[in-house]
């Protein structure tokens, strides 16, 4: 266990390596003055400027010098300021946003956070449900009706089902809306009375015990929540359907049986429960794919976090910030893989002792 | 695979076996490789998704005759009538830049002057235009993506399965590095890199998506190739002293490879849905270019009044899900032929 622990530990700076070189060279296929965007606000207007700034961060300097300063940054000589530095969480301006591209991401990943969390459970446990109802009626009218519906949530492209449930939803009927509030309650959390204690805004209503906001919030989020959870509906059932088929066929499963007990308590406390150990990894990947992948949903519905402004920034061009957000994300899907093997190696012991 | 004859009275041996007559078409792709072409072809969903593959297929073929383009004008940019903002609705009629009449309209229609099929787009576009078109963009970038993405991956996979050690290590670890960020992020990321210097085309995001689509294939491959480099005629060519290099690519690929070719035929369908996904976001071609995500995203602009305007996200997005539902209804038959549980039933 605990060698599984420091192999998997040491694998971490490795990977960290990696991918903070992999982001520096594609930084590296820009221009020095769109670099410079990594340690200055503004872009520098006349010549002389320009070639100060490449001057002073070493913008001409060999790759392994330039890698080293961004990662620790430069200090000025005379105020002892630092600028850049990605170390330090400095992940450098931001052009079209006109704020520093870490600022950004305080400002925005606390929504997609708030996103992320209220899908966890939809996602899981509707998944989790359709499996167990498959493989129960194994082949039977349920179990290709479950089947059917993964084909074509699996092909269904997010944005296309995104798309096609806000037209019904929103144009047609007028239920549920895009965005994050509605304008008049954004205001209002917007205001000093209302305090942001941790920032993600259902917690903050229900601290502040506003849950007319709290339902507002939720409103706005049933869409996304909905179109981030069917694609993993798919995967969920997929994997739930076979192991729990596996498990059914098991000879402690038929001794269960043999000995009288109800088929309701022989499937779900002897059965689910055992064929649960492979659906818990997906559930750990699938969160974490899931902080990932709401770029598409965030753009479709409008959504104030950092996938869409990942794509925003990434249509304007604007590379510094696009390359800050994955830098960001690659931290945050390096250290939650860390823990999601780590769990994985807690639960299962034949993960250990391999 | 050689063939016994029996000779002489085989009297005997035809009471204890039952043989079975090997076209030269088993023959030629393997007794195992035969067996999951024709598992394909027997399960319906399979055959379901091949349908709708051929039919795109033959879209993506008489793309001309089914939407001809103007005289003169690059097919693949959508023809538009005039540059008003509002989308118009399905069977209006086409005042400039008409192209010519299709043979089969008059014969379906019974009306000789051409209309916007399924409307137009934000811009005058005409979205039937860009389906039909689109059929094409999408083989063209799905195959491309695909043979390269392969390549790529069967050479890094073999090599450093075939050399194993710390060169193994290390180019897994490579590996490990670029699966980190979510390939669409990436693919994102770098396309956004390439655009300005490359320009607005499809060059740039199917670079991004060749460079960050080839490490499922590596590891495939390098499975299966750690169990080939196993076997005894291997171990026979080494003996002799045949180069490394023919070993790999005369002995072990051709053994390893064709798991890997299936499962990358029928990726198509994925490379299109993130191409779409890429264009929908605004990143990649040219407006006006025949390409499903682009005519998608002219949608996020229109979002409150999609009750009236809805044939802008239907029939593209339809079109999509079809063309990606072929190719994982083809996907899903497949997995269960090749789940090894199966191996040895017909």
């Amino acid at each position: 266990m605990t060698t599984f622990i420091i192999r998997r530990l040491l694998l971490v700076p490795v990977l960290l390596f990696g991918v903070t070189m992999l982001i520096f060279l594609m930084l590296q296929l820009l221009s020095p003055v769109e670099r410079s965007a990594l340690y200055v606000r503004d872009f520098p207007k006349n010549e002389k400027a320009i070639e100060g700034i490449i001057k002073r961060y070493g913008l001409d300097k060999p790759f392994y010098e330039q890698y080293w300063r961004w990662l620790v940054g430069v200090v000025d000589p005379m105020t002892h300021e630092r600028s850049g530095g990605i170390v330090f969480g400095d992940l450098g301006y931001s052009r079209t946003s006109s704020q520093p591209v870490s600022e950004l991401i305080k400002n925005r990943f606390p929504n997609t956070l708030d996103l992320t969390i209220w899908t966890i459970a939809p996602m899981i446990l509707v998944g989790i449900w359709l499996g167990v109802q498959s493989a129960i009626h194994h082949n039977g009218f349920i179990d290709q009706a479950a089947r059917m519906f993964s084909i074509i949530g699996t092909s269904f492209p997010t944005f296309v089902f995104g798309l096609m449930v806000l037209m019904l939803f929103y144009a047609n009927l007028h239920w549920l809306s895009p965005g994050r509030l509605s304008d008049d309650l954004m205001r209002q959390v917007s205001l000093s009375s209302f305090h942001r204690y941790t920032s993600l805004i259902t917690f903050d209503a229900i601290l502040n015990g506003r849950f007319d906001i709290f339902l507002d919030a939720i409103k706005h989020m049933i869409l996304p929540i909905l179109t981030l959870s069917y694609i993993n509906w798919a995967t969920f059932l997929r994997v739930t359907r076979s192991s729990m088929l596996e498990t059914l066929r098991m000879e402690y499963v038929t001794t269960a049986r043999a000995k009288g007990l109800a088929e309701r308590d022989v499937i779900y406390k002897h059965a689910q429960p055992n064929a649960m150990i492979p659906v818990v990894t997906l559930a750990g990947f699938s969160i974490v794919g899931l902080l990932a992948g709401v770029t598409i949903t965030e753009t479709v519905f409008n959504y104030p976090g950092i996938g869409s402004a990942a794509a925003r920034a990434a249509v304007s061009l604007d590379v510094v910030t696009v390359l800050g957000f994955a830098i960001f994300v690659g931290f945050i899907l390096i250290v939650a893989n860390l823990v999601v093997d780590i769990l994985y190696a807690v639960v299962d012991p034949r993960v250990r002792l391999s | 695979m050689t063939e016994h004859i029996p000779t002489g009275d085989n009297s005997l041996l035809a009471a204890t076996f039952t043989t079975r007559k090997i076209g030269w078409f088993e023959r030629f792709v393997g007794p195992e490789n035969y067996r999951i072409l024709m598992g394909l072809l027997k399960t319906p969903a399979s055959i379901i998704g091949l349908t709708l593959i051929s039919f795109f297929i033959l879209v993506a073929l008489a793309a001309p005759l089914i939407a001809p383009p103007r005289k003169g004008a690059d097919p693949y940019s959508v023809p538009r009538d005039g540059f008003t903002s509002d989308p118009q609705p399905m069977g209006s009629a086409w005042k400039r830049n008409v192209p010519p009449i299709p043979f089969w309209y008059k014969a379906v229609t019974g009306n000789d002057k051409w209309v916007h099929l399924w409307g137009t787009s934000e811009g005058q576009y005409d979205i039937f235009y860009y389906c039909i078109w689109g059929t094409r963009t999408a083989f063209y970038t799905g195959l491309l993506v695909t043979i390269a993405t392969l390549l790529i991956g069967v050479i890094y996979g073999s090599v450093s399965a075939y050399y194993g050690g710390i060169v193994d290590n290390i180019m897994m670890r490579v590996v490990d590095i670029l699966m980190i960020l979510p390939s669409l992020l990436a693919a994102l990321i770098l396309a956004a890199v390439l655009t300005p210097r490359i320009g607005k085309s499809l060059i740039p995001v199917m670079t991004a998506l060749i460079a960050f689509g080839w490490m499922g294939y590596s590891r495939i491959i390098r499975g299966d190739i750690l169990s080939v480099k196993e076997r005894d005629y291997i171990m026979a060519a080494k003996v002799v002293g045949v180069k490394d290099s023919r070993i790999l690519f005369r002995h072990i690929i051709p053994n390893a490879i064709f798991p890997t070719l299936v499962l990358a035929s029928l990726a198509i369908g994925d490379v299109v849905l993130s191409f779409a996904a890429l264009s929908f976001l605004g990143i990649g071609t040219e407006v006006g270019y025949a390409d499903w995500g682009q005519v998608l995203s002219f949608a996020r602009n229109w979002i409150t009044s999609l009750n009236v305007y809805w044939y802008i996200v239907v029939w593209p997005g339809v079109t999509l899900v079809l063309f990606v539902m072929g190719w994982n209804l083809v996907g899903d038959a497949l997995r269960d032929v090749l789940d090894p549980r199966m191996r040895g039933r017909s």
